[in-house]
């Protein structure tokens, strides 16, 4: 690490109900060298973090629609507050749900489209490295990237998918779409660039022991 | 005071759920049903008298949690 390199200071949001915390609070501090702890859902402060991750699980069970009341945790307000400043936030699986309820992000993730919960392993294409979790990504190259989730069918309206490809706001696609998403859109990001979503699962690809390395870019670009 | 709200997909957006009871209906043996969504009716008991403020703390409860506007419609009813 250079000297200029920033510590990271990584918050993982806990919900009642998310189960990749473990592993995301892992694969970041390990990649990044940087420090990564857990703030529960009903805290009011981030506790310093210069990068906030909100994990895949089943936040208050995905009662009522998947993400629709983990939106409204105390803590939402500053992750909100953070993303406006320009922190990174990377929301995964029902995290990018969380965020798109929250309005972070447009559009929806709606019930895949065969009705099967979906856990595979698939090729993604990353389409835009500009991201703050993108920038150490090829443009155009293809990931190895599990997914595991039965609400990844990404949904907005025309206007708003002409607004997200007039932005550069396609961060991911699926090579063969699993969920019927459209676009095969696998993962997008704020105009900003800053908040970033996607249903993959980069935090279980970041060790060769696990199965896989092609999700360790996401982290090592936060240091770029 | 007992009220309920409607929660429905607009138009256009994909119902797979509605798609397999339609299917689900036809191998039952009902002949002739076509196409069938699948919404939401919550039941609220709302502890105001004053109808003109009920349906509009419904109206934004509904808009902001109990519909999702990118893809649902909602429907305040005052019983």
């Amino acid at each position: 690490m250079s000297a200029r390199a920033k510590i990271m200071k990584i918050a993982v949001i806990q919900f009642p109900g998310s189960n990749c915390d473990h592993d995301v609070l892992r694969a970041s501090a390990l990649v990044t060298g940087g420090k990564s702890f857990y703030v529960w859902h009903k805290d009011t402060d981030l506790k310093g973090a210069n990068v906030v991750i909100v994990p895949g699980g089943f936040s208050y069970g995905d009662y009522l629609r998947c993400g629709a009341i983990a939106r409204f945790s105390p803590i939402m307000k500053e992750v909100v507050a953070a993303a406006a400043k320009g922190t990174p936030v990377l929301g995964i699986c029902n995290g990018f749900q969380i965020l798109t309820e929250s309005g972070l992000l447009p559009g929806v993730l709606m019930r895949n489209k065969s009705l099967h919960f979906i856990c595979d392993t698939l090729s993604v294409k990353l389409e835009n490295n500009k991201t703050a979790f993108t920038k150490k990504g090829k443009a155009g190259k293809t990931y190895r990237l599990p997914i595991a989730h039965a609400e990844g069918n990404y949904f907005i309206d025309n206007d708003g998918l002409k607004s997200l490809e007039d932005n550069h706001q396609i961060v991911f696609r699926y090579e063969n779409n699993p969920n019927g998403s459209l676009g095969d859109i696998a993962g997008i990001c704020n105009k900003a660039g800053n908040v970033v979503g996607l249903m993959p699962h980069p935090e279980r690809v970041c060790e060769s022991l696990l199965g896989g390395t092609d999700g360790k870019f996401m982290f090592e670009s936060l240091m770029v | 005071m007992k009220a309920q709200v409607f929660v429905k997909l607009k138009s256009g957006v994909l119902d797979p759920q509605g798609l397999a009871v339609s299917k689900s209906l036809a191998s039952m043996g009902y002949d002739g049903i076509g196409l069938v969504r699948q919404g939401k009716v919550f039941d609220i008991e709302i502890n105001i008298t004053d109808k003109t403020k009920a349906e509009a703390m419904l109206k934004e409860a509904a808009a902001k949690l109990l519909a999702n506007t990118v893809i649902e419609d909602f429907e305040v009813v005052l019983k």
